[in-house]
């Protein structure tokens, strides 16, 4: 216990006498810890909006409607009524009939599938209304990411299939996804989610990206230019809802007019398929900034470290073995690792309020989204593990030096690289210099190389989806709202990582100027002017800089974007890769913004007073 | 000796250094006058702490006085810029250190060849030169070595190089051999008195009696300012091991 103490005590201690990195290195680890939280509860949010309307419209387990089949022939009613007598089903309404028609409001058309429903509620799906009321004769109730997107509201008269109606009603159902990713319903088809160019070669007949409205039974026959056309729906309740899938499996026919059978759980998953989207940005943003807050950690570990050589040496010589050496030192970060878990965990579900909003088809907005126990495990173990991954090595390098090297504050010797310094030779002094300056760190080096590099693979990404959200909201299966609203989620995980970056960079930059106090001045003292060495201090930054530029570019953001492409499903064919000189313009403000970054440091590193640095390094 | 001989490479006049504000403020160089003549060998002496090093560091322009004027060949370089004053360490002065101050990375060849590449020479001349100054200190079998592989003395003698790599007008030293052994001293001593033999100015600083005895002139200091200046005969001449007595 009392040895538990001790190294609580020490841990606290020196971390209280350095403040101002102490705080950084709690702000590079809630950085990651607070995204990958928004990501881990916008997994849970994202479901949790379709249930809500499921429990509230009494939502269908199986949804059994109209095959779409080339001949455009409806499917047989007696196909559905076979189901309704089904095992395992335990209640069911309609079928319902449907038709395809023209719909024109706020001066836009579109096309529409028209349901017929009865006035009084339903056993099954009786669709939410959220304004106005429900169906009645010469009224039209739209779903609601439908009249989102058109912007009508109640009482404004739009005109279906060349007839005047009211809306008189918007509501929500769990039985058909929403706008644009709308369920087909109808025998001729429908291409949602469709780009123009696709639209444009579709066969006659076939729907364009359309919506749903619900109209009384009467309505919906009377639009139908043929009796015989209309499409129908039926949906089931069954005894066991997580059944659904494989009641869905067993009943699908391959026969031609056999029914379409759809389970509340790919309903689901479609209809949250923006709220997944989001989460997938959220949750690749949150290891791209874990793996930039390994790298901040590890350079102000590092720095830390070498400043700690004389108080290893102390605890050493009062007889702190390597294992109380090790644990003082280890405990520093993981106590930081924590206390940033703890702040990533509150200020991540403080904020998903804001990015978890449910698509405007669903109820039972995320407004207070839950905060679940593997969250908080996920979040604290990456916090740990980013702590421990970057402090396991040097705290136990430091516990295992010798106490007299220690003692003296020896600093870790740089390494030699030959080849770089007899190709330095041949360069100006400043590119001399800071290509020697590089050469003597080469793990911060390349921790540098992968910040840059994650940075700019983010960077890459986001060009590529934010270009495609921004052109073509529906071929990627959103509406403009939803398209905003992800472009928003894009923005939140690029700034952080920005930011980060920006952190990391500067970081990097101060512990080499501080690494290189002593060959600095030297260097002045031999005749190098302060110019040119704060020139090289930036030079070493700028390389790497320029390096994971371009590895950020080729392959990491290459990789990036079709990781995620993989994972989600996407259609990688669709979006369109950034020309290449927008990616040579992001290689070059990279390395323009390092340059901006490592100005202050490298010009104070270039500039500290030769005397005392040579006068401390005698003492 | 000629009247160019006569003229001072290295010249201070009322040279002060002040650490520090108010009450706490130290004056560690108090009023100097010093004049340095071509091809002399000056030893400055004094206890720890009377202001010798911030002497030596003001007069090579890697410090800046508090008040007075310090010229290196008759240019005032107290008061020119930080540029300037790199540009005039590259070939008006250079310095060995007590704690040698060798880059740990880089071997002997090229630690000794770093100020010409600093002063814009070809790595080529560069290299040369540094061979040429590593065969003179004799480590030329050294020349591929690291520093860590040296020892004490050699590093001493590498940095003596290094110090001549740009034919500087004047070498300054700081406890050369402050961290040396008696048989490093020795070399060390030996390489000091083939430089003034070949006409290289000296000032070399330090505590230690029978170095300074090898001088042609030893300057006494105490609490910052000089207090005493003695002429020496044979400073430059005979066995300078025997001496100073770490010989036979």
């Amino acid at each position: 216990m009392g040895r538990i103490l001790l190294v609580g005590r020490l841990a606290v201690r020196d971390l209280r006498r350095r403040r101002v990195e102490t705080v950084l290195l709690l702000l590079a680890i809630m950085a990651a810890t607070t995204t990958l939280t928004l990501g881990l509860v916008m997994r849970e949010a994202a479901n949790d909006p379709y249930q809500s309307t499921r429990g509230a419209t009494n939502g269908p387990d199986v949804v059994a409607g109209s095959a779409v089949n080339p001949g455009g022939r409806p499917t047989e009613l007696s196909g559905l009524a076979e189901l309704a007598g089904a095992p395992g089903v335990v209640d069911h309404s309609g079928p319902y009939p449907v038709t395809p028609a023209e719909l024109q409001a706020s001066g836009r058309t579109s096309d529409v599938q028209v349901m017929g429903r009865d006035s009084a509620p339903a056993p099954v799906d009786q669709p939410e209304v959220t304004q106005g009321g429900w169906v009645s004769d010469g009224g039209v109730v739209v779903e609601s990411a439908f009249a989102n997107a058109l912007d009508v509201r109640v009482g404004d008269p739009v005109t279906l299939g060349g007839r005047s109606f009211e809306v008189i009603g918007v509501a929500v159902t769990a039985a058909v996804t929403p706008y644009p990713e709308t369920s087909c319903l109808v025998a001729a088809g429908c291409a949602s989610g469709a780009t123009p160019e696709e639209l444009s070669g579709l066969p006659a007949g076939v729907l364009k990206n359309p919506g749903l409205v619900w109209v009384t039974q009467a309505d919906a026959r009377s639009l139908s230019p043929d009796p015989g056309s209309l499409s129908y729906v039926m949906n089931l309740k069954l005894a066991d809802p997580a059944e659904a899938q494989a009641f869905a499996e067993a009943n699908t026919r391959e026969s031609r007019g056999a029914p379409r059978l759809e389970s509340w759980v790919d309903i689901r998953e479609e209809a949250t398929e923006s709220a997944a989207d989001a989460q997938i940005l959220l949750l690749f943003g949150a290891w791209l900034l874990g793996l930039l807050a390994v790298a901040s950690v590890s350079v102000l570990v590092g720095g830390r470290m070498a400043d700690q050589t004389r108080r290893v040496g102390l605890l050493k010589a009062v007889g702190g073995t390597p294992s109380l050496v090790a644990a003082a030192l280890l405990a520093e970060y993981v106590l930081v690792a924590v206390v940033a878990a703890a702040a990533g965990l509150a200020a991540g579900s403080l904020t998903a309020p804001l990015l978890a909003e449910a698509g405007a088809g669903l109820i039972g907005r995320a407004g207070t989204p839950p905060m679940t126990m593997s969250t908080v495990v996920s979040v604290t173990a990456v916090a740990l593990g980013v702590a421990v991954v970057a402090t396991f090595v040097p705290a136990v390098r430091a516990a295992r030096s010798s106490t007299v090297g220690a003692l003296a504050g020896s600093a870790r010797p740089p390494r030699r690289s030959g080849r770089l310094i007899a190709i330095s030779a041949r360069l100006p002094v400043p590119l001399l210099l800071g290509l020697r300056v590089a050469a003597r760190r080469p793990r911060r080096v390349l921790l540098n190389v992968v910040g840059v590099a994650v940075t700019v693979s983010g960077i890459y990404v986001a060009l590529i989806l934010d270009a495609f959200l921004a052109a073509d909201p529906l071929a990627a299966g959103v509406d403009e709202a939803q398209a905003g609203w992800l472009r928003q989620v894009l923005l939140v995980v690029m700034v952080t990582l920005f930011a980060l970056a920006a952190v990391n960079v500067v970081f990097i930059t101060w512990a080499t100027a501080l690494d290189n106090r002593r060959s600095s001045a030297l260097a002045r003292a031999l005749g190098a002017t302060p110019g040119q060495v704060s020139v090289a201090l930036a030079v070493a930054q700028l390389l790497p800089a320029l390096a994971g530029a371009v590895l950020g570019v080729f392959p990491g953001g290459f990789a990036l974007f079709h990781a995620i492409n993989a994972i989600t499903g996407g259609d990688g064919d669709r979006v369109t890769l950034p020309p290449l000189w927008q990616l040579l313009a992001v290689v070059s403000a990279t390395v323009l913004v390092v340059a901006a970054l490592t100005a202050v440091p490298a010009r104070l590193g270039g500039r500290r007073p030769v005397t005392e640095t040579l006068r401390a390094e005698l003492a | 000796m000629s009247d160019a001989a006569d003229t001072p490479v290295l010249r201070a006049r009322g040279l002060r250094k002040d650490y520090g504000k108010g009450e706490g403020a130290v004056r560690a160089v108090d009023g100097v006058d010093l004049d340095i003549r071509a091809g002399e060998t000056v030893a400055v002496m004094g206890p720890s702490g009377c202001g010798k090093s911030t002497l030596l560091q003001l007069l090579g322009g890697l410090d800046r006085p508090t008040g007075g004027e310090v010229s290196l060949n008759g240019r005032r370089i107290d008061d020119i810029g930080e540029r300037a004053l790199a540009r005039m360490r590259r070939t008006g002065v250079s310095f060995v250190f007590q704690a040698f101050h060798l880059m740990e990375e880089l071997t002997a060849v090229e630690n000794v060849e770093l100020p010409a590449l600093l002063a814009g020479r070809s790595p080529r001349a560069a290299r040369r030169r540094a061979e040429e100054l590593l065969e003179r200190v004799g480590l030329a079998d050294r020349a591929r070595f690291l520093p860590s592989a040296l020892s004490g003395g050699q590093r001493q003698r590498v940095a003596v190089a290094r110090a001549l790599s740009n034919e500087p007008s004047v070498v300054l030293a700081d406890e050369p051999t402050g961290n040396l052994d008696s048989a490093a001293t020795l070399d060390v001593l030996n390489l000091f008195e083939s430089l003034h033999a070949s006409g290289q100015t000296l000032v070399v600083v330090t505590h230690d009696a029978r170095i300074a005895a090898t001088a042609d002139r030893m300057l006494s200091m105490r609490d910052g300012a000089l207090v005493d200046e003695t002429r020496l005969s044979g400073g430059t001449t005979g066995r300078l091991g025997a001496l100073v007595g770490l010989e036979d």
